[in-house]
C-alpha cells in the first residue's frame, strides 16, 4: 500500500468516525438544524427594530376640523397609535408612566396659523430613552406632518410652505423592514454557533475522555486529524446556512438580490474562520468546560455585538470600531447584507472575501500548531 | 512458537537511557516524574514495569511512546527515535492507554474499523483479523453495541482488540488490568501471553498488581520516578528465600495477630494471606515473629515460599521512609476527659461521644444511651412512614436501654435492595447486616454495583425496592441528627481542593456541629493521629496521594461517629500506605466502630470479618473470608485466594445463567 492511500485510509475512517458521533449526538443535530429555525423565528417575529404601532399623545389645545384631520392622519398609518388627551399635563403624565412613546401637541392657534404666511408649529416630544426607537418615531411623525402640510398646500387650504420640501427615499430596503436587515445577520450567528461552539468541544472531548492519547499514538498525522475534523463540521454548517436562507425567504420574503453562488463561497470562508476559531479554542482549552465558555466569549458574543449586525459600526466610538475589523463575522455580515440586498457589488464583496478568506488561513494554521504529536504543550 | 530464551540475544526492541522528565521545570510545584531510568524490551518478552501509583510508570510509558519528548536521555524504538521518528515508530508499534480509548458512541465493530484504517490495515486482511480477535476476546456477539455499555472488563479487552488490530512489533499497555473483574484480568493476560508466543512481540506492561510481576519474563520495579531494580520475577523473590512465614493461631483472628506483628523490630511486612498472617523477616530467622507474640497463642509459624510481592514489600520498605503508624488504637485514648467536658458544656448531640470511650464495656453502654435517645426520634418521625413492626422496635429501643435489646437491630441492614436505572438493574436483591464493630466489605470489579449500592445505604440514591436502615433509620428520610452517627469518605477526593488540610479539617468539623475548644482539640488529635503536620498549611489539591487519602478519612472521622462508610478508600494508594490504612481500620474497629468499604481489591477482603461479594449487581457469595475460600477449594485449588473464590463462583454463575451480558 502506498503512503497516499494509507493517508487516505486513515483520513475516511477518522471523517467515519466524526459522522458517525455527530449522528448519535443529538445537541450536535440540534445545534446544526433546530437552532437555525428558532433564531429565525425569534429574529423574524419577536424582535424586529421597527417602530410599529407606537402609542403617541395628541394634545389639541383648541379642537376644529384642521386638527381633527391631523389626528386622522395619525390613525392611519401603521406606525402610530394615537391616544388622545385632555391636557398637556396629562400627556406628560402618561409619556412618564411610558404609556405613550411621544406626545403630539397642535397649539391653540393652529387653525389661524395655516392662513397666515410663516410656520403653524407643531410639538413633538419623544421618549428618547432607546434612542434607535426614538429616531425612527421622530422621523415618522415628521414624515406624517409634512405629508399633512402638503396635502393641504395641494388643496389650497393652506400656504404654509417655506423654503424646501425634503422628499426622502430610502434604497435596497424600501419598505424598511428590519428582518430584511436581520436574516443574513442571522446566517452569521447559526454558522458561528456551529463553527465555533459545536467545534469547540470536540478536541477538548478527545482530550477529557482519553481517547485523545489513544489516537496520538496511531500514524495519524495532526493535519490529517485538523482536516477530518473540519469537513463533517463544515457540511453541517453549510447544511445550516443553506436552511436559514431557505427559511429566511420562504418566511420573510428576503430577497437574494446578489448571485447565490457568492453568498455560498462568502459564507464557506466564513464558516472555515470560524471552524479554525473553534479547533483553535479546543486544541487549547482541552477541557470542554473551558472551551465552551471561550468560544462564547470570543466567538459568539463579539459576531453578536460587534459585527454591525445589531449596532452600526459608524456610530460606536473608535476602540470599539477598531476591534471588530478583527472579527469575522463583520466582514460577513457586510458581504451578506450587500449580496441579500444590494446585489453584486464587488468591491465591497471582494474587499470581505479576501479578508475572511486570510482570517480562515491563519486561525486554521492557529490550530493547526497546537495540535501536535505530543501530550504536553 | 518460541521460549523466551531462544530471543534473549535478540535486539532490544525498545531501548531507555538515562532517562529524566521533569514537568514544570521552573515552578515551585516542578516534579521529578523519572530521574535516570535505563531498560531494555526484547521482542518475544513481557517486560512488566511495576511501582506504586505515581511512581512514573505512566509517563515512561508515555516516553516510550513518543508521546513526551524526554529532557535527556535517549529512547530508541526498533532502532528509531523516539523524538525525531515518531510517525514512523507509530506504524509499528500499539499502545494502549489508562483510559484504553476507546470511543464510547460507536460500537465495538466501529472502534475496530476506526483503528484498522488508522493502522493502514489492508481491506482484504480485516475479516480474518477481526474474526481471530473477536474470537480471543469473546467479544463476538457484542461486535454491534456501543462501547459505552459494555462492562469494565469488557471495555479493556476492546481496547486492547483496537491496539492489536494490526500485529505491532512492540505493545505498549498502561495499566490494562486496573479494577477490571479477575476473570477479564486472567483473559487479557492469556490474549497477551498468546500474542507474545505466537508473533513474538515485545510487551512493556505498567501495573499496580505486585501478583501480575509472576507472569512476567522480566520485571523493572520503579519506585519516586526511579529504577530500584530490574530481574525476572524469580530473582526478585530469590533474594527474601526462607524469610517469608505464615503464621497463625487457633482461636485468634488474622488481623489480630496482623497488628500485633506489624512495625515490630525485625520483622518487614505483615499482610493477611488466605486467612494467616504472611510475615517478612528481616533475616532467615523467625525469632522476631516469636517475640512479637504472645507465646501462650500458640501460634503455628511455617515457613513459606516467598512471592514477588514479598520481594516488593521488602525493597519498597528499604526505600521509604518509615511509614506513619497509628502508634494507638486510633480512637483517641484521651477521649474520656474529652467527652466530659463536652457533655459538660453541652454542645454536642447525643450520639457526638458515644463512641468515644476507651474501655469497650462502657463505650457499650454509652451508645446504648445515644442510641436509644436517637431511636426515640426516629420511632417518632418513622411512624407515618414505616410499617408498624419499624416503628415498634424502635420504640421497644427508645424504653429499654439493655444492649440485648439493641443488638436486634444491627447498625446496616439492608433487604432485598434493588435499583434499576431505566431498564438496566444496577443492584438486584442485595441483602446483608452489618453487626456493631464488625468490618463488612462490599467486593467487586468496576461496575459490579458497589458505588450504587453504597450510595442507597447513605442515602444519596434511591431505593427501587427493598429496605435499607442505617442505625435504624433511612437516611434519606432521616435528619442530619442521624447523619451525625456516620462518617463517610468518598471515592474520589472530596476535600476542598485550594483549602489547607487544617481550613478543610476546620470546615468539615463545623458542618458537623462540631466548634469551639472541641472542634480544636479534634483537629489536633486528626493531625497527630493521621500524621498530617508536614503540609498542614498547604493546598490541600496538590498534596501526595497517600497524604489525601489519609487527610480524607480523618475528616471522616472528626465529628467520631460510629458507623464508618469507605468507598475504594485504596484505589491508587500504594501498597505500603494501604497496609497502614487498613491496620488504622482494624484499630477502629476493635474500638466497636461499624465500617462498611467497598474495594476491588479481592486481597483486601482478607481484612474483612464479613463480605458481600458482588458482581453485575448481584450477589455471588457471603460470609466469611474463610467461608468464601471454602467454596472455591478443590483438587485444583486446595488453598485458594479470594480471587481463585470469585473465579469460580463467577464461572458457577455464568454455567447457571446462560448469557448475562
Amino acid at each position: 500500500m502506498t503512503e497516499l492511500a494509507r493517508r487516505w485510509m486513515r483520513l475516511r475512517g477518522f471523517i467515519t468516525k466524526e459522522t458517525l458521533q455527530i449522528r448519535r449526538d443529538p445537541s450536535s443535530i440540534v445545534l446544526a438544524l433546530v437552532m437555525p429555525v428558532v433564531l429565525l423565528f425569534l429574529f423574524g417575529f419577536g424582535v424586529s427594530l421597527d417602530a410599529q404601532r407606537s402609542p403617541v399623545a395628541i394634545v389639541i389645545d383648541s379642537p376644529g376640523p384642521q386638527a381633527r384631520a391631523l389626528v386622522e392622519r395619525f390613525s392611519l398609518t401603521r406606525y402610530f397609535h394615537p391616544m388622545p388627551a385632555a391636557s398637556m399635563e396629562q400627556a406628560t403624565a402618561m409619556l412618564n408612566r411610558h404609556a405613550v412613546d411621544a406626545i403630539v401637541r397642535v397649539q391653540s392657534d393652529f387653525a389661524d396659523r395655516l392662513h397666515r404666511p410663516g410656520a403653524a408649529p407643531v410639538q413633538i416630544i419623544v421618549n428618547g430613552t432607546d434612542s434607535n426607537r426614538a429616531q425612527a418615531i421622530q422621523a415618522y411623525a415628521v414624515g406624517v406632518l409634512a405629508n399633512d402640510a402638503a396635502q393641504r398646500v395641494a388643496r389650497g387650504e393652506s400656504s404654509a410652505i417655506n423654503g424646501v420640501v425634503v422628499e426622502p427615499r430610502i434604497w435596497f430596503n424600501d419598505a424598511m423592514e428590519s428582518s430584511y436587515f436581520l436574516v443574513p445577520g442571522l446566517l452569521a450567528l447559526v454558522m458561528t454557533l456551529i463553527g465555533v461552539l459545536l467545534t469547540a468541544l470536540v478536541i477538548a472531548r478527545e482530550w477529557e475522555r482519553g481517547t485523545m492519547e489513544a489516537i496520538l499514538a496511531t500514524p495519524l498525522r495532526p493535519g490529517e486529524m485538523m482536516a477530518a475534523k473540519l469537513l463533517p463540521y463544515f457540511i453541517l454548517g453549510m447544511m445550516g446556512m443553506a436552511m436559514s436562507v431557505g427559511l429566511g425567504a420562504a418566511l420573510f420574503g428576503v430577497p437574494v438580490r446578489g448571485s447565490l453562488w457568492v453568498l455560498v463561497a462568502v459564507s464557506a470562508l466564513y464558516l472555515l474562520a470560524s471552524l479554525g476559531l473553534g479547533l483553535f479554542i479546543s486544541a487549547a482549552a482541552r477541557v470542554q468546560f473551558i472551551a465552551a465558555q471561550v468560544s462564547i466569549v470570543i466567538g459568539f458574543l463579539p459576531a453578536f455585538f460587534l459585527s454591525g449586525l445589531l449596532f452600526d459600526l459608524d456610530s460606536t466610538p473608535w476602540p470599539i470600531r477598531a476591534i471588530s475589523h478583527i472579527i469575522p463575522a463583520r466582514y460577513f455580515i457586510s458581504a451578506a447584507h450587500t449580496l441579500f440586498l444590494a446585489g453584486d457589488v464587488w468591491p465591497i464583496v471582494w474587499r470581505d472575501a479576501t479578508a475572511l478568506g486570510i482570517m480562515a488561513a491563519i486561525l486554521i494554521a492557529l490550530a493547526r500548531s497546537r495540535l501536535g504529536k505530543r501530550i504536553e504543550r | 512458537m518460541s521460549r523466551p530464551t531462544q530471543t534473549s540475544d535478540a535486539e532490544p526492541i525498545l531501548r531507555l537511557r538515562e532517562l529524566h522528565k521533569t514537568f514544570d521545570p521552573r515552578s515551585a510545584s516542578a516534579c521529578h516524574a523519572v530521574r535516570g531510568v535505563s531498560f531494555d524490551v526484547h521482542p518475544g518478552r513481557i517486560v512488566g514495569l511495576i511501582g506504586p501509583d505515581g511512581a512514573g510508570k505512566t509517563t515512561l510509558m508515555r516516553l516510550a511512546t513518543g508521546l513526551l519528548a524526554p529532557d535527556s536521555g535517549s529512547i530508541d524504538v526498533l532502532g528509531m527515535d523516539s523524538v525525531r521518528q515518531t510517525h514512523a515508530i507509530h506504524r509499528r508499534i500499539s499502545y494502549m492507554p489508562q483510559k484504553f480509548g476507546l470511543y464510547q458512541d460507536l460500537t465495538c465493530q466501529e472502534n475496530l474499523d476506526l483503528h484498522a484504517d488508522l493502522q493502514g490495515v489492508e481491506a482484504a486482511e480485516r475479516p480474518r483479523r477481526y474474526q481471530r480477535l473477536l474470537e480471543m476476546t469473546g467479544l463476538g456477539s457484542f461486535a454491534n453495541r456501543l462501547a459505552g455499555k459494555l462492562s469494565g472488563g469488557m471495555k479493556q479487552k476492546l481496547g486492547l482488540a483496537c491496539a492489536l488490530v494490526k500485529m505491532p512489533e512492540l505493545l505498549l499497555l498502561d495499566e490494562p488490568t486496573v479494577g477490571v473483574d479477575p476473570v477479564s484480568r486472567r483473559e487479557l493476560w492469556r490474549i497477551v501471553r498468546e500474542m507474545v508466543e505466537c508473533e513474538r512481540i515485545g510487551v512493556l506492561l505498567a501495573t499496580a498488581y505486585l501478583d501480575e510481576a509472576e507472569q512476567c519474563s522480566r520485571v523493572v520495579v520503579i519506585h519516586q520516578g526511579q529504577l530500584l531494580d530490574q530481574g525476572t520475577p524469580a530473582s526478585f523473590s530469590q533474594r527474601v528465600r526462607g524469610r517469608t512465614y505464615l503464621v497463625s493461631a487457633d482461636g485468634m483472628r488474622a488481623r489480630t495477630i496482623q497488628g500485633q506483628l506489624s512495625h515490630q523490630p525485625g520483622i518487614i511486612d505483615a499482610t493477611i494471606r488466605g486467612g494467616r498472617v504472611r510475615t517478612i523477616c528481616a533475616d532467615a530467622d523467625d525469632r522476631p515473629i516469636r517475640a512479637a507474640l504472645d507465646p501462650s497463642l500458640g501460634a503455628r509459624i511455617a515457613p513459606t515460599d516467598p512471592t514477588f510481592e514479598d520481594a516488593f514489600m521488602t525493597m519498597l520498605a528499604a526505600v521509604s521512609e518509615p511509614s506513619p503508624t497509628p502508634a494507638r488504637p486510633a480512637m483517641p485514648a484521651n477521649a474520656p476527659q474529652l467527652s466530659g467536658e463536652a457533655s459538660a458544656s453541652g454542645e454536642t448531640s447525643a450520639n457526638g461521644e458515644a463512641s468515644a470511650s476507651g474501655e469497650a464495656s462502657a463505650s457499650g453502654e454509652a451508645s446504648a444511651n445515644g442510641e436509644a435517645s436517637a431511636n426515640g426520634e426516629a420511632s417518632a418521625s418513622g411512624e407515618a412512614t414505616a410499617n408498624g413492626e419499624t416503628s415498634a422496635s424502635g420504640e421497644a429501643s427508645a424504653s429499654s436501654e439493655t444492649s440485648a435489646n439493641r443488638s436486634d437491630q444491627p447498625p446496616v441492614h439492608t433487604r432485598d435492595l434493588t435499583r434499576k436505572f431505566g431498564d438496566f438493574t444496577a443492584v438486584a436483591q442485595i441483602s446483608f447486616d452489618v453487626g456493631r464493630g464488625e468490618i463488612f466489605g462490599l467486593l467487586g470489579p468496576n461496575g459490579a454495583g458497589k458505588s450504587t449500592t453504597f450510595r442507597m445505604l447513605c442515602g444519596l440514591s434511591k431505593v427501587t425496592s427493598g429496605e435499607v436502615r442505617v442505625a435504624g433509620r433511612d437516611l434519606r428520610r432521616a435528619g442530619s441528627r442521624a447523619r451525625q452517627r456516620l462518617g463517610y469518605m468518598a471515592q474520589q477526593f472530596s476535600l476542598y481542593g485550594p483549602l489547607s488540610p487544617i481550613e478543610n479539617l476546620r470546615f468539615f468539623g463545623r458542618s458537623y456541629g462540631l466548634k469551639g475548644r472541641r472542634l480544636e482539640s479534634r483537629i489536633d488529635w486528626a493531625i497527630e493521629e493521621f500524621h498530617l503536620h508536614a503540609h498542614r498549611d498547604e493546598p490541600s489539591g496538590a498534596l501526595p496521594v497517600g497524604y489525601k487519602q489519609r487527610l480524607a478519612m480523618a475528616a471522616a472521622l472528626l465529628h467520631e461517629p460510629d458507623i464508618l462508610f469507605l468507598d475504594e478508600p485504596t484505589s491508587g494508594v500504594d501498597p505500603l500506605a494501604r497496609r497502614d490504612f487498613w491496620r488504622r481500620i482494624n484499630a477502629l474497629a476493635e474500638n466497636g466502630m461499624t465500617i462498611v468499604v467497598t474495594t476491588h481489591f479481592m486481597e483486601e477482603a482478607e481484612y474483612c470479618d464479613r463480605m458481600l461479594i458482588m458482581s453485575q449487581g448481584r450477589e455471588l457469595a457471603s460470609g466469611t473470608p474463610d467461608a468464601i475460600r471454602a467454596l472455591a477449594r478443590d483438587e485444583r485449588h486446595p488453598d485458594p485466594s479470594i480471587e481463585d473464590a470469585f473465579i469460580a463462583l463467577a464461572d458457577r454463575a455464568a454455567a447457571g445463567t446462560k448469557e448475562r451480558p
